[in-house]
This record gives structure tokens, C-alpha cells and sequence, in this order.
């Protein structure tokens, strides 16, 4: 029964959330250019605020006031829609994500399965984008996301379903609260699987090495070459939260979750997970783009063949336990 | 609908427009690709966006005039344009040069060739994806010897150092310490961008039998400088036929087995070590006396022709001059290396995918300048 208190405390979550994932985007935009500027030996945005640290606000002001071009001959809705396909699921994912004991929008009993399907539908956004763009440079680069997200797909589901049978249930709440001893990451039999998920991770948000559909120096800007103002800033948005999102999860799969000594559980989940995401930065600015062949050859021929034998292993593990 | 529609889908060609205005032309190089797929069909390239008729200002301007030019046409290597011009000037006049300045035009040919090569190889690892990272530290290295060059000659760019007969300034004291102290700082860099790039698992994937470039094509393609020492092909001119100071000099020249991507992007760190022996040498012999010019700025040269060749970081420079006896030269014809470097990429990217286009016109470290003149 949806009482009126029920309807309030859901209207709060979703504020909550809404404003959690702004200002965490916008502080990953910082740190990831306080990143590069270090591992560049420059110190990167410093004229906004202390150290630059209001450097994003003044760019989603400029972004705001940004004219917005289409070009000529775009396929209007679809070029309309897609930033906001790209968006609306990273969102969305957060509806299952536990920050802390109690602290999430709602823990539902598929979790995890419900993560996966919906952030699934962020390459139909980054797809609509390369098509209805009628650039070139975007149908590659959207031809390359779709073929890249869905190869990458499973090895990570492969690998996710291993955590699911370990703790027995993919409800987010209860695979936390398995890894109240001992961390999933230090059982011998997870951490091919965490490894193998960090990868495929790595690919699911366009990241360097796995940079393809954007891939610069090639396609300009892949398949948001045609954005601007905004819609440009959507995609943007979108790829920080989906970032952060990769990172929480693994944080709940494998670095076991809120748990950790004396500071507050939502503290040990952010601090996890950022630490995660910095890797995640650390390695985009160090290591060059694999090709775009050499890219589905390592999914197919290497990620989910590991994934499956490994998937077989903790099966067999868990029947003599 | 019948059934020989659906059975023959038809598949097109895609026909895509790279540059003029692109992130990785390397300058406003336009490539018209085939494509089918990924995989590139055909590569027609079109250049001519930088074309400033340097050739023909020459036959307007005084011998010392077009010093200034030769800083434009490879601006990445100006020091190495101007010792082309101006020794196959001093060809053509027959004229000695005190031996103070070829020590000087020695040194600072060979730290604007590890100058050159920095950003060869900066962009070549930014061309294939390794975000700016190399690209900035190759900049802060490259930072360094330009301070030494405007310490020297007031410019960080475009330098107009050397003169017809010798070099327009003298050593500022105390340089030769800072040198030294670059080449102290420069070694162990070179060690780390092994560290960093050389050696990296997906640097390796990327460019290990990319781009291959047979012996006897490069030696049709008449491609020279690292490249063709890349295809495995011991030329170089400092050694074939010195020029300067270059005899007395200890180096050797790094050859590479391939002539993929990689073997061309190894022969340019391993020349930057040489590059760095010499100065180093040159160094230590420098002898003293006067490297300026005193003479007028206007020659007058007797009719006559001469053609003279020199190693410059691209490969072999050639600049042809003709003199009716005025001031102004009468014909002068630039061999820039670029420009046959770049003839060879469609031959090379047939066949391979996109992002190897990228690879390889990266890994030949073309310069628009040089190539449209």
C-alpha cells in the first residue's frame, strides 16, 4: 500500500540520489583532470576555486549557455533521444546500489540482474547516437560501441554470476552482508573473476585502453561528435556516473561492500569505491588504445573462455563444500 | 518482394574524409580513405593546404634573405633547414668555415634532431591512443633544449641561427654546462619512455607488424632517414658523406629488423642515445676562436650550381641551387624527406584497419611544412 509517507521518503531517495549523482560526476570530472594534470607533470585546472575545484560548475555553466547545433541532415528524434538513453539507465541503476547498512533506494531481491539489464540499455543511447548523427566518424564510432559493450557483456555478467552462486542470492544487500568476514577478493577462487570483471568493466565505460568508440585520435569523438551545448554534456554525465557506478559494484562484489572498521559504512563505501575509480583513471592515462579487432579477439578468445572455466571451477567448489 | 533481392544485400564501399581538419593529420594532410568496414580499401592523399611558394620567394631574395624561410619549411627541425641552406650555399661559394662554427652548428643540429624526434614519438604514442601522456613528457624534455636554443639565439621556434661562412652568435657562456647538464637529464628519460612505452604489451600490439616497409620498396619510394634505417637499410648521410665536423665523431647508426611501426618508432629513441653522444663529444672538442660572420650580408656568387645533402631528423634534405651570378639565386630546388616519406602511405595502409592508418602516418612522423614547402 502506498501511504503518503511511503510516497515522501521515495520522493526524498530519488532527490537524494539525483543530486549525489550530479555532484559526483561533476567532482569526478575535477579529479580526473587533477589526475592527468599529475601524471602529466602539470597541475591541471587551478584558476576556479581552490585548486580549481570549481572548475566543473563553470563548465556545466558554459555547457548551459552553449548554442545548440543539429546538424542538417540528423535524424531529429533519434538524435534528440539519445542523450537522454544515455543517461536515464545509469540512473536508473541506482535504485539497487547499498551505500551503507541501510542506506539504499531500495534492495531489491534481483539486485545485481537488475543492474545489469539496465545499464545494458546504455549502448542503445551511445548507438541512436552514431546513427542518427549521419556522420560518418559517429556511425563508426556507434558501430564500434555496440559490437565493443555487447562482447564485453559477458565476460562481465560471467563473471558477476560467479559472486551470485558464492553468496547464493544476487540481491545487492545480502552479497554485502556475505562478505562480512572475509572479502570476496581474498577467496583464491574470486580473484581470476575480479580480475576478469575490472577488464570487461574497463570496456563497459569506453575507457583507455578500451577507448574505441571514441578513440580521438581516429573517429575526432566517435559518436558524440556531432553534440553540443547540453546534449554534449548529457553524454558526459552519463559516462562519469556509469564509471562510478562500475566501481560500486565492485566494491559491493568483491571489496565487501560498507563493511570496514570504525569509520561509518557509507564512508567505507565511498572511499572504496573512489580508490577504484582512481585505478581506473591511473590506467586510461598510462597505457595506449588497443585496435578495435584486437579488442573482440581478447573478449572472445580470452575474457569469457576464463570467465566460463572460472564460472566452472566455483560451481564445482561450491558442490563439495 | 523476391527472392534475388534479398539475396544479394548490397554492400558499398564507404568513402570517408580524413582532415584537412582532423586531430592526428599531423597538420592539414588530407587522406581520402576507402573503406570497407573497418578495413581500408584504398588511400589517396592530397596535400597543397600549406603550400607558401618558398621556392620561388628564394629567387627574390638575397642569399641571407632566405635564411628565415628555411626556419618554415620543417619548423619542428629548424636548425637542421638552416645548416642545409647555408652549407649548400658555402658549397656553391667554395667558402671555408672557421672550425668553431661547425662544432656549434654540430651541436645544435643534433640536439634540435632529439628535439625533432620527441615530438616524432610523442605523437606517435598519442596517435595511438596513450592519452597525452608521453606527448607531455616528450614536451618537457623538448622544454629544455629550447631554453638552450634561446639562450643561444634569442628564438624557440624559428631560429635563423646559422649564417652563410659561420653562425650568427657566438657561444653565451656557461652553456656548455647547461648542455652537459641536459644530457645528464636526457639519458635516464630515455631509459623511463622505454619503461613507459617501448615495451608496453598494447604499445607492441599496436605497432609490431604494422606498416611494413620492405628494403627495396623504401629504396624505390626513395625514402630516407629513420625510416628507411627502420626497413633495415644502414644509410645515413652524416656517415656516407660527412659534411662538418662529422668524421671525427664517434656514433653508430641504429638499423631496425622490420620496417613495421615499432622499428621506426625504436630507431628514433635509439638515435636520440647517438644524438646525445655527439653533442657530448662536440662538446668536448669545441675549439676556440670566432664563429660569427664578418663579412657582408649581400654575396654575390659566381655562376654556377651545387646540390648538398644533409641528414636531417626526417631523413635526407637536399637543397639545389643554380646562381647566374646576382645576388638572388637563380633556381633553388628543396628535396624535402617528407614528402617522399608520405608517397609511400598508401601503399603501406592497404589492407589494415582504420585506426592503423593513424599507426603508420604516425610512425613515418611526416611534417606538412616540409612537404607542401
Amino acid at each position: 500500500m502506498l501511504t503518503a509517507l511511503t510516497f515522501i521518503f521515495m520522493l526524498t531517495a530519488a532527490f537524494a540520489v539525483l543530486g549525489f549523482i550530479a555532484v559526483s560526476a561533476m567532482f569526478l570530472i575535477w579529479w580526473e583532470r587533477k589526475v592527468s594534470a599529475h601524471i602529466q607533470s602539470r597541475f591541471g585546472p587551478m584558476r576556479v576555486g581552490w585548486h580549481g575545484v570549481l572548475q566543473s560548475i563553470a563548465d556545466a555553466v558554459k555547457l548551459l549557455l552553449k548554442e545548440d547545433i543539429r546538424p542538417a541532415r540528423a535524424d531529429k528524434l533519434i538524435w534528440w533521444l539519445a542523450p537522454f538513453f544515455a543517461v536515464v539507465p545509469s540512473v536508473m541503476v541506482f535504485v539497487a546500489i547499498p551505500f551503507g547498512r541501510t542506506l539504499v533506494p531500495r534492495d531489491l531481491n534481483i539486485g545485481i540482474l537488475y543492474i545489469m539489464a539496465i545499464s545494458s540499455v546504455c549502448v542503445i543511447g551511445v548507438f541512436m547516437a552514431g546513427w542518427g548523427s549521419n556522420n560518418k566518424y559517429s556511425l563508426l564510432g556507434g558501430m564500434r560501441a555496440g559490437a565493443q559493450i555487447i562482447s564485453y557483456e559477458l565476460p562481465l555478467v560471467l563473471s558477476i554470476i560467479a559472486v551470485v552462486m558464492r553468496a547464493g542470492t544476487p540481491s545487492m544487500q545480502k552479497i554485502v552482508a556475505s562478505q562480512g568476514s572475509c572479502w570476496n577478493i581474498f577467496h583464491p577462487d574470486m580473484m581470476l573473476v575480479s580480475v576478469i570483471y575490472m577488464i570487461s568493466a574497463t570496456a563497459e565505460v569506453n575507457r583507455t585502453p578500451f577507448d574505441i568508440p571514441e578513440a580521438e585520435s581516429e573517429l575526432v569523438a566517435g559518436f558524440h561528435t556531432e553534440y553540443s551545448g547540453m546534449k554534449f554534456a548529457m553524454f558526459f554525465v552519463g559516462e562519469y556516473t556509469n564509471l562510478f557506478i562500475v566501481a560500486a559494484i565492485a566494491t559491493t562484489l568483491f571489496l565487501g561492500g560498507w563493511h570496514g572498521p570504525i569509520l561509518p559504512p557509507v564512508v567505507w563505501f565511498l572511499i572504496k569505491t573512489y580508490a577504484l575509480v582512481f585505478v581506473w583513471m591511473w590506467v586510461r592515462w598510462t597505457f595506449p588504445r588497443v585496435r578495435v579487432d584486437q579488442l573482440m579477439a581478447f573478449a572472445w578468445k580470452v575474457l569469457t573462455p576464463a570467465a566460463l572455466v572460472n564460472l566452472a571451477i566455483v560451481g564445482w567448489l561450491l558442490l563439495k563444500r | 518482394m523476391n527472392m534475388s533481392q534479398t539475396k544479394d544485400i548490397r554492400t558499398e564501399e564507404f568513402l570517408i574524409n580524413m582532415g584537412p581538419q582532423h586531430p592526428s593529420t599531423h597538420g592539414v594532410l588530407f587522406l581520402e580513405v576507402k573503406l570497407d568496414g573497418e578495413i581500408v580499401v584504398d588511400c589517396t592523399t592530397h596535400i597543397g593546404y600549406l603550400h607558401r611558394s618558398m621556392e620561388k620567394i628564394a629567387e627574390n631574395r638575397t642569399y641571407t634573405q632566405f635564411i628565415p624561410f628555411t626556419d618554415r619549411i620543417d619548423y619542428v627541425a629548424s636548425m637542421n633547414n638552416n645548416l642545409g641552406y647555408v652549407t649548400a650555399v658555402e658549397k656553391l661559394m667554395n667558402l671555408e668555415v672557421p672550425e668553431r662554427a661547425k662544432y656549434i652548428r654540430v651541436i645544435v643540429a643534433e640536439l634540435n634532431r632529439i628535439a625533432s624526434h620527441l615530438i616524432g614519438i610523442g605523437t606517435f604514442a598519442q596517435d595511438l591512443g596513450a592519452f597525452a601522456t608521453p606527448l607531455f613528457y616528450c614536451f618537457r624534455e623538448r622544454e629544455k633544449i629550447i631554453d638552450i636554443f634561446d639562450r643561444i639565439c634569442g628564438n624557440r621556434l624559428t631560429y635563423n641561427y646559422m649564417r652563410i661562412g659561420g653562425v650568427q652568435f657566438d657561444l653565451p657562456k656557461g652553456i656548455d654546462e647547461t648542455i652537459k647538464q641536459f644530457i645528464a637529464y636526457m639519458r635516464p628519460k630515455l631509459d623511463d619512455y622505454d619503461t613507459l612505452l617501448t615495451y608496453n604489451a598494447i604499445f607492441l600490439a599496436r605497432s609490431k607488424g604494422i606498416g611494413v616497409l620492405p628494403k627495396s620498396l623504401a629504396i624505390d619510394y626513395s625514402v630516407s632517414g629513420p625510416n628507411l634505417r627502420a626497413s633495415g637499410v644502414r644509410w645515413d648521410i652524416r656517415k656516407e658523406e660527412p659534411y662538418l665536423v662529422y668524421e671525427k665523431m664517434e656514433f653508430d647508426i641504429p638499423v631496425g629488423v622490420n620496417g613495421d611501426a615499432w622499428d621506426r618508432y625504436k630507431v628514433r629513441i635509439e638515435e636520440m642515445r647517438q644524438s646525445l653522444r655527439i653533442v657530448e663529444q662536440a662538446l668536448g672538442a669545441l675549439p676556440e676562436g670566432d664563429p660569427t660572420v664578418k663579412a657582408g650580408r649581400i654575396q654575390k656568387i659566381a655562376p654556377g650550381e651545387a646540390y648538398m645533402r644533409t641528414e636531417n631528423p626526417r631523413g635526407e634534405l637536399g637543397f639545389y641551387i643554380v646562381s647566374d651570378g646576382s645576388t638572388y639565386p637563380y633556381r633553388l630546388k628543396i628535396r624535402a624527406p617528407s614528402f617522399s616519406n608520405l608517397a609511400l602511405l598508401p601503399e603501406l595502409v592497404k589492407g589494415l584497419k582504420v585506426a592503423d592508418i593513424i599507426c603508420v602516418l604516425g610512425s613515418l612522423d611526416i611534417l606538412m611544412g616540409e612537404i607542401d614547402r
